[in-house]
């Protein structure tokens, strides 16, 4: 019954926003980034339907475009990390031995940055743009698609199935790519779902700090500091971007915890 | 026991080495002369060429790495190059202010969350239950910088009932400064109580199903007495490493509370140090924080078997 309540939920808030993202690459109700000074701070009419910000700009045209820089940040982001993730800890996992300490310590030596931390030091040295997150925020998270992958590798490989193939005389390539990793997608599916709501919110603080995507391309993160000093005669102007962020998030962390349910039956109920 | 501690100790010694290693890979990575971005432009070749030998560069990268350790080793972490001070001392001033805010936010996130999550489970796929769950799912999509602002709109700037900007150190005015730090700390906590709830629940569903648990209710023990006394040590331990989690993630992420709420704080002193360049103080803080993290973690698994005896003995 939860998990089925939590895939509707997640799902349909998913779609939602995939839904606005796509709509905004073709149409949004006015320009996201025209400034118009002359109707600057508006609230919400039948013109501007969650008002105009300090630029005059539309905010909901801007929440579109938003979630099209947050969502395509979110999806660039996890296929980095997936691919440094899963290139690491299926080494790691398969040729064990001196391979598997090497590689584990540098990605715990990686994990012992809490949070946004290493993602932080990262833009330090890149400096802010869209790429550049993508690429911090990518090689912050590979560390952890490697862990799970290469528990999960460890396991598979001592079972039989994998050890019928050996017997077969399959090579250990083949065995790897025919067996082991189809095995691997079902967990690496669940945290994906989970890592873009993670993303998108290590997104939006970046962009709130001014180290994520530069204005005046709009994103949740940015919009909302840009709020700040308007808070007091717009409290819109930063209520809304973060509503989309909890929606957003919410989403993905229902999803992640209904197709865990799902795709792992041993893990129902917890 | 013994054997556990010890090992543990030993584990963290190459885990700190790494991290350093990786924090000084990071600022080599950036792009450019660091006695250059060091001095400004308009420093002569010979000031650049002596910064350049006091700083070790031309050595080796591995004598450069050890050379740079052994300065970290001693307490020195170079000196800023925006305010010219050493960057240890003005780290370790910045994380008191930190330091409280977490401490506090952990605690009282706990607090709330064990009871909170045994509850949950206690009574699983109740109405209680399904209460509690959906609120934790709520706290922990809710991004952090958000409800800071919603909390300082609403208390700050309707209610005002507290100030919106500033500071005031707890040894100059306490109860002054007890008024910045309040919404912080319920920010954090409300935060953190989803995420800590969500996991004592699972723990606890797991300890429940347990033999020892059905024959101490064969017993006739009543059931807050089952709950307290049979269930929450064993559901504890799980929730106890992640309280280190936790305070890791509060302590990454506190750059964005801390410029919500306008605080003086370590991961202020980073983001602004990004924005000057500051690469001396980015490196400091990089390694102070991942530092502390690695040194709780110890803690916490130097704790659990006082929870959980089963993980010393298999160790």
């Amino acid at each position: 019954m939860r998990p089925r309540l939590n895939l509707v939920i997640g799902g349909t808030l998913v779609a939602g926003l995939v839904a606005m993202a796509v709509t905004a690459l073709v149409w949004t109700p006015a320009s996201p980034v025209r400034v118009n000074i002359r109707v600057r701070l508006q609230p919400p009419s039948g013109q501007y339907w969650l008002g105009t910000d300090e630029f005059g700009r539309d905010v909901l045209s801007r929440l579109m475009a938003g979630a099209q820089t947050s969502l395509s940040v979110a999806l660039a982001t996890v296929a980095v990390a997936m691919a440094i993730g899963i290139a690491v800890g299926v080494t790691s996992g398969f040729f064990r031995g001196w391979v598997d300490r090497l590689l584990m310590m540098g990605n715990d030596a990686l994990l012992a940055f809490p949070g946004i931390l290493l993602a932080l030091g990262l833009l330090a040295v890149i400096g802010p743009s869209q790429w550049g997150i993508v690429l911090a925020l990518g090689l912050a998270y590979a560390p952890t698609v490697a862990r799970v992958v290469r528990g999960q590798v460890l396991s598979l490989r001592e079972r039989e199935f994998v050890e019928a193939s050996r017997a077969l005389g399959n090579g250990e390539g083949y065995t790897l790519v025919r067996h082991v990793l189809p095995h691997t997608v079902s967990p690496l599916i669940v945290l994906a779902t989970s890592m873009c709501g993670w993303v998108i919110l290590a997104e939006s603080a970046l962009s709130f700090l001014g180290l994520g995507v530069p204005p005046p391309a709009p994103t949740w993160g940015n919009m909302l500091s840009a709020a700040r000093p308007f808070m007091e005669t717009a409290p819109l102007l930063a209520v809304v971007p973060g509503v989309m962020i909890a929606l957003c998030l919410l989403g993905a962390n229902l999803l992640g915890d209904a197709l865990r349910d799902l795709l792992d039956p041993r893990m129902l109920g917890q | 026991m013994v054997g556990y501690i010890l090992r543990r100790l030993l584990l963290t010694i190459p885990t700190l080495v790494l991290v350093a290693l990786a924090v000084f890979a990071l600022i080599r990575m950036v792009p450019g002369d660091p006695a250059q971005l060091m001095l400004g432009d308009s420093a002569d070749a010979e000031t650049l060429e002596a910064l350049r030998r006091a700083m070790g560069h031309d050595l080796s990268l591995a004598a450069q790495f050890l050379h740079w350790s052994g300065r970290v080793l001693t307490g020195d972490l170079g000196t800023s190059i925006t305010s010219r001070e050493p960057v240890l001392p003005l780290i370790l001033t910045r994380f008191g202010v930190t330091a409280q805010i977490v401490i506090v936010a952990v605690a009282l996130s706990s607090l709330i969350a064990v009871p909170l999550g045994m509850m949950a489970a206690w009574r699983q796929n109740s109405g209680l239950d399904l209460g509690i769950t959906s609120f934790s799912t709520l706290m922990v999509s809710l991004p952090s910088f958000w409800l800071g602002l919603i909390l300082l709109l609403v208390f700050g700037v309707w209610l005002q009932w507290l100030p919106i900007v500033g500071y005031v150190g707890l040894a100059e005015d306490p109860l002054r400064s007890l008024s910045f730090i309040v919404l912080p700390v319920l920010t954090l906590v409300l935060i953190e109580v989803g995420v800590l709830t969500r996991m004592a629940r699972a723990a606890t569903i797991d300890v429940l199903s347990l033999d020892y648990v059905a024959h101490a209710r064969a017993k006739g023990v009543s059931e807050a007495a089952v709950m307290a006394r049979h269930v929450l040590p064993n559901a504890f331990a799980p929730t106890l490493t992640l309280i280190g989690v936790v305070l890791g993630n509060l302590l990454g992420g506190i750059a964005v509370i801390e410029t919500v709420f306008t605080l003086p704080g370590l991961g202020r002193l980073m983001v602004d140090a990004i924005f000057q360049r500051d690469y001396p103080v980015v490196q400091g803080v990089m390694l102070f924080i991942a530092t502390t993290y690695v040194l709780v973690n110890l803690a916490v698994d130097l704790a659990y078997p006082l929870f959980d005896p089963r993980v010393a003995a298999e160790a």
